[in-house]
């Protein structure tokens, strides 16, 4: 599944050298981007790859001056393009570049497309601003370009809003604003991040259709490696604003040198967990659970019909894309959300007949984490209060002995003793996520449900914190609902697994199972969509994995 | 859009009845009789002005009738100005006052958009500190007190403008429209910068300027609209606060309009000019309310399609 | 809570908490500061007018009549050859008890009414809400004009009165605040910790509810004390013999010409006063990090 042409002749359209940027603040000059070089050749894809705070994306938007100055400053470097410095251009000849030779995709096609125009406004403006054509000729260009880009229908929706989109289709529609002028490079940041999985493998394929038959190079930028796995010609990988490591695609995925390469790919989740249990009894057992939202006027059934078990000791992996209804699912088991109709099993207790006492010893023993550590904890609490909390409230300890308490607990999450006093704005992301699973773990739950615990952390703190949630699942005996919008990171904990689609149960079956013979057609697209499944298969020092 | 034109229109009806009513009973209910100030009078004559003015019924039925005059747009003779009509007084005094708003409405907006998009487009410079520090003044020097003060400057020690009237004098309508529209004009500025900026921190300014377009082109076509709605919003509770104001501008200047009728009204104990008059700038106040809120929603395409259009 | 009894806690570093951070972020907003002290300096003013004013309130000196400033009387004297700045001690009072009075009654009805609509939500909320939104509408202005007429200038009145129009923006403020505080995870993360309501709302939701509620109070006081001074100018507000900083504009702005000083030190009182508490509300609103707050 490689889509681009290794066969063409390579020259540079972009050759960046000795880049430098730094951002100068009241508190202090910060060095983003340290000394980089690297390339992007004609008909080729560059990936930078690098977690948040790499300094990937100040790199490539200061090569088009979007970087505001001041904070922002170049400290030295060249970056050619044909020739040309860009960063010694005035702002009027770079703006002349912008949009006609150099063109951008952006992460979030939510955000990225102005809400008060429509998209043929917004379409044509490249095309009128920097060529000498008439406004039909450009909605023409605009028409055929959102055709390329497989918008259905273009002549009747090239008139909408974008809200009226869903985020796929605004992605297609930002993918062609920036290709109807032809140009001749292409920065896309990460243009899949912010989608389903199943729309990503799709964009990926018609940027690189795209890119193909145009000829052009792109730069891709992610912090993702296994998303540029199955495109990219040439890979950087950034950290803390320098480049540790360039190679091609092979080399990077096969003999990658340095450590933090190597960790990262290590990071990418593959293979499954090593033991499975044998098959015990249901702790938990949902049956025809229905759970619909008044949305205006309408009402929207989230999640419909669904009955599954959980197992005692059994990890069960919840999979489904935006809109399956996971989250409600295991916001339901808790009561968080009332569900409309059916019934919750915990333990031989009817949790949706519960009273409010009884409920409350019921919540001792369920627990969750959530998906956001920045919201998920009380700002104006240190870790000492947030933990402290369930242990006072369900009368584990005293107020003269909960210290000790707490403490133990930040030791089993791997927290430092000395951050007790501290506040959750003062730690990383992977930190503030140690500490709501300290929260859930501290009355001792028979039962946990984790909605997407590692979705909003970088890759490599992704890794750790599944890892932590593997031991203490273990040391705690715990029974989890692990709900994830991502196969891979599912396969690496779930026992088994219920795939989601728009409220329904497509299939359920034992992890390796669903794995190996996906039953239904839902299921093999969401395992086909999986970036970097082909290569990884094929990486030797990867597990067992083979996909057809 | 049309749903959301009729659902606020209907929503309004209930506020102006309430409106109505509460200042029915509560003028109604105003402690001294309209002609108790009065020596005594013969009680024929009393009672034929009482029957005139309809005090001779039960309460509701007085409301009623009133109710029903209103519909006619009847709104009734005045207590003090014997043989006319409050409809008269107000059609004398409205005109004054409306051109006046309008003035300064075109002064408040004017000033302070211009300046809240200057400012906004480099936060934290001159640029932005000198038009917020004035829009700061304009803010915490009070009409009342920037009237007196425009007069003294301007009129008294500059002698360049007249101080008092209206249309009486070349120029005369110049310092009331500033004094009344310079406190609009400030808080249309803190709404407007504060509106851009907030636009042109989002994604897609970002993504205009990746097109290469030049910067006004990104400001004129991509963010004024976002930028500007939260000032459409504010026209209805700044008309609101324009008419008030006219009661202290137009005192001060002495200009014959509504707001200084009104005033009087109030002094004079006039119950059928308050009552009338309430009820006529309460009306012109919800349906600036709508005009601002429809203007406002009809500006953002999300709102727009909501509504119907589909 | 108690600090427990831990020499690995007592050991451990101190956090910041977003309070004390606030507290640093609004120390060097240089405005800020010089508001918070100029409001202070006129509060304990206000508070000590009746010993340390220099005559009293209602001494006149008919035959001193009009003097500019002099050495005498700081601030000069009015027509009855009253001290005006002993007037002016005197109307801040006043005009000061007015703010924050009618502010406090805004701030209790509001609060009250915002955090029961937001936390209750469904049909309860829409009621309320409506309620609100149709009072919205109304020209309350004319309102409180209209009530000044009808029950006479009466000062407990015209506490009720700003007080009544100037709650329905906070309702708003706390009811969205609290709205959007209860979706947070960390909201939901206490409720399937089992805590009961009320420890939800003293321990998560009122701390964090609390900055934008400050900012705006900081806010809301200025446009009262604006309300008073606008009503008083018209005569429709405070009454003599008690006097306020609106009603001694309004004597100055009558005799400006050959007095001017009898308007423009009332008038710099009351604009010094709003410069600070505005000054005061927008640092607040810088250090605090409250978005939309009344712009």
């Amino acid at each position: 599944m490689r889509w681009t042409c290794a066969a063409r002749r390579t020259d540079p359209v972009l050759k960046v050298e000795n880049l430098s940027v730094s951002f100068v603040t009241r508190m202090g000059t910060n060095k983003a981007v340290d000394d980089i070089s690297f390339t992007v050749e004609t008909g080729r894809i560059t990936a930078v790859i690098g977690e948040s705070g790499s300094g990937k994306s100040v790199a490539c938007y200061s090569l088009l001056g979007l970087i505001p100055q001041p904070p922002g400053r170049i400290d030295g470097g060249r970056a050619l393009f044909h020739g040309q410095d860009l960063l010694q251009m005035t702002a009027a000849e770079l703006r002349r570049i912008r949009g006609r030779d150099i063109a951008m995709v952006f992460q979030d096609p939510m955000t990225c497309l102005n809400p008060y125009m429509t998209i043929g406004q917004q379409l044509v403006e490249p095309l009128l601003y920097h060529k000498k054509v008439s406004r039909a000729q450009a909605r023409d260009r605009a028409l055929e370009l959102l055709d390329e880009v497989g918008i259905r229908d273009p002549a009747s929706t090239i008139d909408n809003y974008p809200h009226q989109f869903s985020g796929g289709m605004r992605q297609r529609v930002m993918i062609a604003m920036a290709l109807i002028n032809e140009p001749e490079l292409l920065i896309a940041d990460e243009p899949t991040t912010a989608l389903d999985v199943t729309i990503q493998a799709q964009i990926l394929k018609l940027l690189a259709t795209l890119q193909a038959k145009r000829n052009i190079g792109i730069l891709f930028i992610s912090h993702d490696l296994a998303v540029v796995a199955d495109i990219a010609d040439q890979i950087v990988v950034m950290q803390q604003g320098r480049i540790v490591e360039t190679g091609n695609r092979d080399a990077i995925f096969r003999h990658a040198s340095h450590p933090y390469t190597q960790k990262l790919l290590q990071a990418i989740p593959r293979g499954g967990k090593p033991v499975a249990l044998p098959t015990s009894l249901p702790l938990v057992t949902v049956r025809n659970l229905c759970t619909s939202f008044q949305s205006g006027n309408t009402v929207v059934k989230a999640v419909d019909d669904v009955s599954f078990e959980v197992l005692r000791g059994e990890v069960l992996g919840l999979v489904g894309e935006s809109g399956s209804g996971k989250s409600t699912i295991g916001r339901s088991l808790l009561r968080l959300v009332h569900a409309s109709s059916g019934q919750i099993d915990f333990d031989g207790i009817d949790v949706t007949a519960l009273q409010r006492r009884e409920l409350k010893n019921l919540r001792r023993r369920m627990q969750f984490i959530f998906q956001d550590p920045f919201a998920s904890l009380n700002p104006r609490m240190t870790v000492y209060d947030t933990l402290a909390e369930p242990l006072l409230l369900h009368g584990i300890e005293t107020r003269s002995t909960v210290g000790a308490h707490v403490l133990r607990l930040m030791d089993d999450v791997g927290l430092a003793r000395t951050f007790v006093r501290k506040y959750p704005h003062e730690f990383s992301g992977g930190q503030r996520q140690r500490i709501a699973i300290g929260r859930a773990l501290a009355t001792r739950p028979d039962f946990v449900v984790a909605d997407e615990p590692v979705s909003a952390l970088d890759v490599t703190i992704q890794a750790q914190i599944l890892e932590l949630m593997r031991e203490l699942g273990r040391e705690y005996g715990l029974t989890m609902l692990f709900i994830s919008h991502d196969l891979s990171v599912v396969r690496q904990l779930a026992d088994r697994i219920v795939v989601l689609y728009k409220g329904k149960i497509v299939e359920q079956a034992a992890t390796e199972d669903l794995f190996q013979r996906p039953q239904q057609a839902y299921t093999q697209q969401l395992l086909r969509s999986i970036p970097g499944s082909t290569l990884l298969a094929a990486d030797p020092s990867g597990t067992d994995t083979t996909l057809s | 859009m049309w749903r959301f034109i009729g659902f606020r229109v209907l929503q309004s009806i209930p506020v102006l009845l309430v409106v109505i009513t509460v200042t029915f009973f509560l003028v109604r209910i105003a402690p001294g009789g309209p002609f108790s100030s009065e020596k005594a009078v013969i009680p024929e004559v009393k009672a034929a002005l009482e029957a005139q003015y309809r005090l001779n019924l039960p309460m509701f039925e007085q409301y009623t009738a009133y109710l029903g005059d209103l519909a006619q747009g009847d709104l009734g003779p005045s207590f003090k100005y014997p043989g006319r009509s409050v409809n008269e007084l107000i059609a004398a005094g409205f005109p004054v006052t409306a051109e006046l708003g309008l003035y300064a409405l075109l002064v408040a907006i004017s000033i302070g958009a211009v300046a809240g998009v200057i400012a906004s487009l480099r936060p934290n410079t001159a640029q932005d500190y000198i038009p917020m520090s004035v829009a700061m003044i304009g803010i915490c020097v009070p009409s009342l007190l920037m009237g007196p003060i425009l007069i003294l400057v301007f009129g008294i020690y500059l002698e360049w403008l007249p101080v008092s009237g209206w249309g009486d004098m070349p120029g005369d309508k110049i310092l009331p429209a500033i004094t009344l529209g310079s406190t609009y004009a400030a808080y249309i500025a803190r709404l407007s910068r504060a509106g851009m900026l907030e636009v042109m921190s989002q994604d897609y300014i970002r993504t205009a300027r990746a097109k290469g377009l030049p910067e006004w082109r990104v400001v004129v076509g991509h963010a004024l609209r976002g930028g500007l709605i939260p000032v459409v919003a504010f026209l209805g509770p700044a008309f609101a606060g324009l008419l008030s104001g006219s009661f202290v501008v137009e005192t001060i200047f002495q200009i014959p309009g509504l707001g200084r009728f009104y005033v009087q009204a109030a002094f004079n104990r006039d119950y059928t000019m308050i009552l009338g008059a309430t009820v006529f700038l309460a009306t012109l106040i919800v349906v600036f309310n709508l005009l601002s809120d429809i203007l406002a929603a009809w500006m953002n395409p999300r709102l727009r399609s909501q509504y119907g259009e589909r | 809570m108690s600090a427990p009894q831990i020499t690995d806690i007592a050991q451990a570093e101190q956090g910041t908490s977003l309070w004390r951070d606030a507290w640093l972020r609004l120390r060097r907003n240089r405005l800020a500061v010089c508001g918070l002290a100029v409001l202070a300096f006129f509060i304990l003013v206000a508070l000590l007018t009746p010993w340390i004013a220099p005559y009293g309130y209602a001494q006149q000196q008919l035959a001193v009549g009009a003097t500019p400033p002099s050495a005498a009387h700081w601030l000069g004297t009015d027509i009855f050859g009253r001290d005006l700045l002993t007037q002016i001690m005197y109307g801040g009072r006043v005009s000061l008890a007015v703010g924050f009075i009618a502010t406090a009654v805004a701030l209790l009805i509001g609060v009250t009414w915002g955090a029961v609509a937001g936390y209750a939500g469904g049909k309860v909320d829409a009621v309320m809400m409506r309620l609100v939104d149709i009072l919205y509408a109304l020209p309350f202005m004319i309102f409180i004009v209209l009530l000044m007429v009808v029950f006479g200038r009466n000062m407990l009145l015209l506490f009720l009165a700003i007080g009544a129009v100037e709650w329905l923006t906070m309702a708003r403020i706390m009811r969205s605040q609290v709205q959007s505080l209860r979706q947070q995870e960390f909201v939901e993360a206490a409720i399937s910790l089992g805590l009961s309501p009320a420890t939800i709302i003293r321990r998560h939701l009122v701390p964090n509810a609390l900055g934008p509620i400050i900012v705006y109070t900081t806010l809301t006081i200025p446009s009262v004390m604006l309300l008073e001074a606008f009503l008083s100018f018209l005569g429709l507000g405070v009454q003599p013999p008690q006097t306020s900083w609106g009603l001694l504009i309004s004597y100055g702005a009558e005799s400006m010409e050959e007095y001017p000083w009898l308007l423009i030190f009332p008038g710099l009182a009351l604009t010094l006063t709003l410069f600070s508490l505005n000054f005061l509300g927008d640092g607040l609103r810088d250090a605090l990090d409250v978005r939309g707050a009344k712009d």
